[in-house]
């Protein structure tokens, strides 16, 4: 294998002295969807911040495909969160997805046909071709997480960053997105999705990255995703995870248990969001189906203890 | 001749103004450029006492330099944990204060009216006329502001893409291996830039509303970044136009005027705008309601 397209080393990262990720090391195989999990405020998406050099680290290196990451950059595509921007911006779908093309045409290149060409492949990939003349305020929000897609799919890269692509998205569009994740995967590409719903983990994610503020573990989801290696990660709340990795466990058998896990998990993050920055706020009330309501008392209880 | 010269220093601010606006609205920084006219304030008066006269170079440039200091200071707050508009608030009205003591300190030395930096005079503009080898080429006014247009013009269009994602997702931008920082002071030296230009004519105060209100009712008249700027540069320039005509009518300030018309401008478009209107968006709103009771039916 020789060169990993992820290599972090001892990565260590603090927001005014206080440390949010500590001494962080670990390597990502290539050709392989990557779930970065972690409860709230563990550090996940300002290591992808970090990683692609957005906000100064206190220590430690990345290395990506070998390189620096100012070296590979061409070779790296980025979804952030969604929330991370004005939707009221004046400007369409197409024009969002082209913004994806800006790093291939250097200083003064204007976007021009080439780019249009692109930019409509990459949004009929994640079925979004009727949508491309859009205002992006009039799309529901699901389909900007798609345009944000089509857009990492334009930086035409060999690896993804994408931070909570699940969040707040209807069920077509998680199909849609993890359909365009195996596509990608067939293609000898790595993507790196920081992810929150624990029950779907063993269906989505060929590997797993576990953070709490530093690196609980990392490797393959069958050996590295386990009730032990959760518990270090989440801490107290075990009566969920036990519930999750079963239900996992049990996998083929059925929706019914795939369905009512992400609940909890959600709610076990709710209760648990204490100095919890902003980054996820806005997701968290959305995603939560109106049925939870009833699985969610006995858990409120729990996580609440 | 005075008519066309005063409507024409009154177009170029506010299109330079209305293009660099937009840029600010978008990037929710409007109130930056409300600092800045403000904090330019003791930049132009040490360049004053230094050059001991009104040149407008040295004018220029000490105010240019006071409108990055004050960029760097509101940055420097912030990021120490101050809210934003509490960085502002502070930095502007400090340097401000201190432009206004030099001046009045300074008073009986320099012929710089506190009322004319802060209220501007468009009208003189015509009467500073620029003088070279024994022939008129026309006020000052118009050669300063006018340069300063093109400056503003020729880096926006050459630099358009970097601007736009910058304001759109600054994090992608930087992902991409855009100096977001970069763009960030050079979008803010180019406000410096037109609000020293610019207050002569129509002062250190009105410059905000013409950096502001243009940019604000075209963003509620189209859903195209490109279009936005186009439409700020016409709202400025029928401000102006009917703002002169108005201030001879009511014999009151011009660049008052041209501001009261931009508003009242504004006004009309927060009413009346096709797309974000609040009319229209009432009437669609009665329309669906309308259709939904009908389906019921």
């Amino acid at each position: 294998m020789g060169i990993y397209p992820l290599e972090v080393d001892n990565l260590t990262v603090a927001y005014q002295k206080k440390p949010v990720l500590s001494s962080v090391s670990f390597r990502i195989p290539s050709g392989k969807l990557i779930g970065v999990l972690g409860p709230n405020g563990a550090g996940k998406s300002t290591m992808l911040k970090a990683v692609l050099g957005l906000i100064p680290t206190v220590g430690g290196s990345v290395k990506i495909f070998g390189q620096s990451y100012k070296e590979s950059r061409k070779k790296v595509g980025y979804v952030p969160q969604r929330e991370s921007v004005d939707w009221d911006f004046p400007t369409n779908a197409l024009d969002v997805v082209m913004m994806g093309r800006y790093g291939h045409l250097g200083w003064f290149r204007r976007p021009g046909a080439k780019e249009r060409r692109i930019a409509m492949e990459c949004l009929a990939k994640v079925g979004m071709a009727d949508f491309a003349g859009r205002q992006i305020s009039q799309l529901s929000g699901g389909q900007q997480q798609r345009v944000f897609l089509a857009r990492a799919l334009a930086q035409n890269a060999t690896l993804y960053f994408m931070d909570e692509p699940f969040a707040g998205v209807d069920a077509t569009t998680e199909k849609a997105i993890i359909s365009l994740l195996h596509e990608l995967r067939e293609q000898g590409k790595t993507v790196l999705v920081v992810h929150h719903d624990l029950s779907t983990v063993k269906e989505y994610f060929d590997e797993v990255v576990l953070l709490n503020g530093k690196l609980v573990a990392a490797g393959s989801t069958e050996e590295t995703f386990t009730t032990a290696n959760l518990q270090k990660t989440y801490g107290g709340r075990i009566a969920m995870l036990q519930d999750v990795t079963n239900a996992s466990d049990r996998s083929d058998e059925a929706e019914v248990s795939g369905e009512s896990s992400p609940r909890r998990s959600k709610t076990a993050r709710r209760a648990g969001k204490a100095g919890k920055s902003s980054m996820t706020n806005a997701a968290d009330g959305v995603d939560i189906p109106d049925e939870a309501e009833g699985a969610d008392v006995p858990l409120g209880a729990v996580s609440r203890t | 001749m005075m008519d066309f010269w005063i409507i024409l220093t009154g177009t170029l601010v506010a299109a330079t103004c209305g293009i660099l606006g937009c840029f600010l609205v978008l990037r929710k920084m409007a109130m930056v450029g409300d600092a800045i006219s403000h904090s330019v304030l003791p930049g132009i008066a040490i360049a004053f006492l230094l050059g001991g006269s009104r040149d407008s170079v040295l004018m220029l440039f000490g105010a240019a330099v006071l409108g990055l200091i004050t960029v760097v200071l509101i940055q420097l707050l912030q990021r120490s944990g101050l809210q934003s508009d509490a960085s502002i608030g502070i930095v502007f009205t400090a340097l401000f204060a201190i432009g206004v003591i030099l001046i009045s300190r300074n008073a009986q030395h320099i012929d710089l009216d506190l009322d004319c930096v802060l209220f501007g005079e468009i009208a003189y503009v015509p009467w500073d006329s620029l003088i070279w080898n024994g022939y008129n080429l026309g006020p000052v006014a118009i050669w300063m502001l006018g340069g300063t247009f093109l400056i503003v013009l020729i880096t926006i269009a050459l630099f358009y893409k970097q601007f736009k994602i910058c304001a759109f997702d600054p994090a992608l931008a930087a992902a991409l291996g855009i100096p977001v920082a970069l763009f960030h002071y050079l979008l803010m030296g180019l406000v410096s830039l037109s609000t020293v230009a610019s207050f002569e004519s129509v002062g250190a105060i009105l410059v905000v509303g013409m950096l502001i209100v243009p940019a604000a009712t075209a963003y509620l008249l189209t859903d195209r970044l490109g279009l936005m700027l186009l439409y700020s540069v016409i709202i400025g320039a029928i401000s102006s136009t009917g703002g002169y005509y108005m201030a001879k009518l009511f014999d009151a300030s011009i660049a008052g005027s041209m501001i009261t018309v931009c508003g009242i401008l504004f006004v009309l478009t927060f009413l009346f705008s096709p797309s974000h209107g609040l009319i229209s968006r009432w009437t669609k709103r009665q329309q669906m309601r309308g259709g939904n009771l009908n389906q019921v039916i």
